[in-house]
């Protein structure tokens, strides 16, 4: 079990509050996922010819990365001046130049350092403890944003780590987050590493994450990306994907993984219970409606490349 | 029915759950309005008595659950699990309900308005549910005994592997399970269905519009050759 919530907000002016209200949303499905949690928030755009990073120093032992050191060494590898912002043991990078340069300086020089998401809008949060615990360490409260998703897990597959928590990031301003079990994710992880993709934690919903990687990688459209999905992943899984534009649902045919799908003037959410809606202004006259079984929904164009 | 004249009012933004239950196993009944359900899950849960419950927005999981007696109202949508094994009595939603609405009930009519999702009436055991719109996948799956009638369509392997109980659908039937066939609709059908509609409320659909699906009996378990297996 582990609990799921997005936010989209149609009404820009609402932006403040997305942090906020989506750490509501999460605290509430706590009960779903007591041992850890992790959101990404659509914000802040990096400046033109820019990538942003969001890292994070994941090895429990140590005490943190010097990020100022790494921002020197990885301002000097791209020619350009590099900024950053620190938070609770993560830090959100603006670097010149693209993704790619930038992962490898760091997988070279800086390799205690995770790159848990990277893209023009996208910031990925996560850790261990409770939803409560992780949202507040993060301040993600405070935090304003166009849309986002979350995750509250109880760990069934892997270890409570933070490599195990979501979201995971499946691509430029691209991540998954995932309620379910997957069965066939050794021989499909086995199968995606051949391929080239690289996988950091024994978790199923990691490679639900390379998957969906792999297949945007080799030029399939989102849609199509999850659609394939249905076909590929066996067990049970609702899916939320965030996007720079909005976000993505899938659930699996089965359907014994819950979501529930409210939308008014002001915005659109997917929760897996309607608890965690219900926090959220105005969700008392929401349409309201449960996801059908094996059809993408999507938001905020989501789905146009 | 109740025979008291007041009407309890319960806010469960102020109270909780628990105390909502426990006023509602009070054996002599009543009447009690609650507001903010707030999707709470367990809500009305366990009832034995003649009690009128009226919920004032979206349940979650459970709700109605093993009722007997009482009349339970719902003017929202409710979670998985709507008033399974309920054993006699009424529960009524306006909204939709998600997966195993009156999974296994026993008793009692379930109205559901709106759309009821995968396995509605799942092994269902006597009770009557009428929805006014859709279900979806594997409903009455194993159903034993009792009615599901659906006013709109139905998703994918209805009626699998059914037993006594009888389906009536007025929509499309995207496919049935195993051993579950159409079947004629015969007078009686027709004052059954009729019937269901006034008891729930419902308008605008006339019996003759239904079509009746059942056991065609041909699984392993109907023959009588393997009797001896059980």
């Amino acid at each position: 079990m582990c609990g799921i919530a997005g936010l989209y907000l149609k009404t820009p002016a609402l932006g403040d509050r997305l942090g906020a209200e989506l750490s509501k949303m999460l605290t509430l499905l706590s009960d779903r996922g007591p041992d850890s949690a992790g959101v990404a928030l659509y914000r802040d755009p990096a400046p033109p010819g820019h990538v942003k990073l969001s890292l994070q120093v994941i090895d429990g032992t140590s005490p943190g990365a010097d990020w100022a050191a790494i921002s020197d060494g990885l301002g000097e590898a791209v020619a350009g001046p590099v900024s950053f912002e620190t938070c609770a043991g993560h830090a959100i990078f603006f670097v010149p130049g693209d993704a790619a340069t930038a992962q490898a300086w760091l997988s070279h020089h800086a390799p205690a350092v995770s790159v848990m998401g990277s893209g023009q809008v996208i910031e990925i949060y996560k850790g261990v403890g409770t939803p409560r615990e992780a949202l507040d360490r993060f301040g993600i409260s405070g935090l304003a944003g166009s849309h986002g998703i979350g995750h509250t897990r109880m760990a069934t597959e892997s270890r409570v780590t933070t490599e195990g928590s979501h979201p995971f990031s499946t691509g430029a301003d691209l991540c998954l987050v995932h309620n379910g079990s997957l069965s066939n994710h050794n021989r499909l992880r086995r199968d995606l590493q051949r391929e080239g993709i690289a996988f950091g934690t024994d978790c199923d919903s990691e490679v639900a994450a390379g998957y969906l990687t792999w297949r945007l990688r080799e030029g399939a459209t989102l849609e199509q990306a999850l659609e394939g999905c249905l076909a590929d992943l066996d067990g049970f899984f609702t899916f939320a994907v965030g996007t720079a534009e909005g976000f993505a649902v899938l659930r699996d045919p089965i359907a014994c993984k819950p979501a529930v799908m409210a939308e008014t003037d002001d915005w659109v959410a997917i929760a897996s219970e309607y608890r965690a809606i219900a926090a959220l202004e105005g969700a008392e006259d929401a349409e309201t409606w449960e996801p059908e079984p094996g059809r993408v929904y999507s938001w905020g164009s989501a789905l146009v490349a | 029915m109740a025979t008291t004249a007041e009407t309890h009012s319960f806010d469960l933004r102020v109270e909780s759950v628990r105390a909502l239950n426990a006023l509602l196993h009070d054996p002599h009944g009543g009447a009690v309005r609650v507001c903010h359900p707030d999707g709470a899950h367990a809500l009305a849960v366990g009832l034995n008595a003649p009690w009128e419950v009226e919920l004032d927005g979206h349940v979650g999981y459970y709700c109605a659950g093993m009722n007997a007696q009482a009349q339970i109202t719902v003017r929202g949508s409710a979670g998985v699990g709507l008033a399974e094994n309920m054993m006699s009595g009424r529960v009524e939603v306006f909204g939709n309900a998600s997966g195993a609405a009156g999974a296994t009930a026993h008793g009692g009519l379930l109205v559901v308005h709106g759309d009821a999702a995968a396995r509605a009436g799942i092994s269902l055991k006597g009770a009557a549910i009428v929805v006014g719109g859709s279900v979806g996948h594997m409903s009455a799956f194993m159903a034993q005994s009792g009615t599901l009638l659906v006013c709109g369509d139905a998703g994918e392997g209805l009626g699998d592997s059914l037993y006594e109980a009888v389906i009536y659908v007025r929509g499309r039937v995207a496919s049935l399970g195993a051993d579950c066939v159409e079947q004629e609709l015969d007078s009686d059908d027709l004052a059954r269905i009729t019937r269901l509609l006034a008891e729930a409320g419902i308008d605008g659909a006339s019996a003759a519009e239904f079509r009746r699906y059942g056991s065609a009996r041909e699984l392993y378990n109907f023959h009588v050759d393997n009797a001896g297996s059980y």
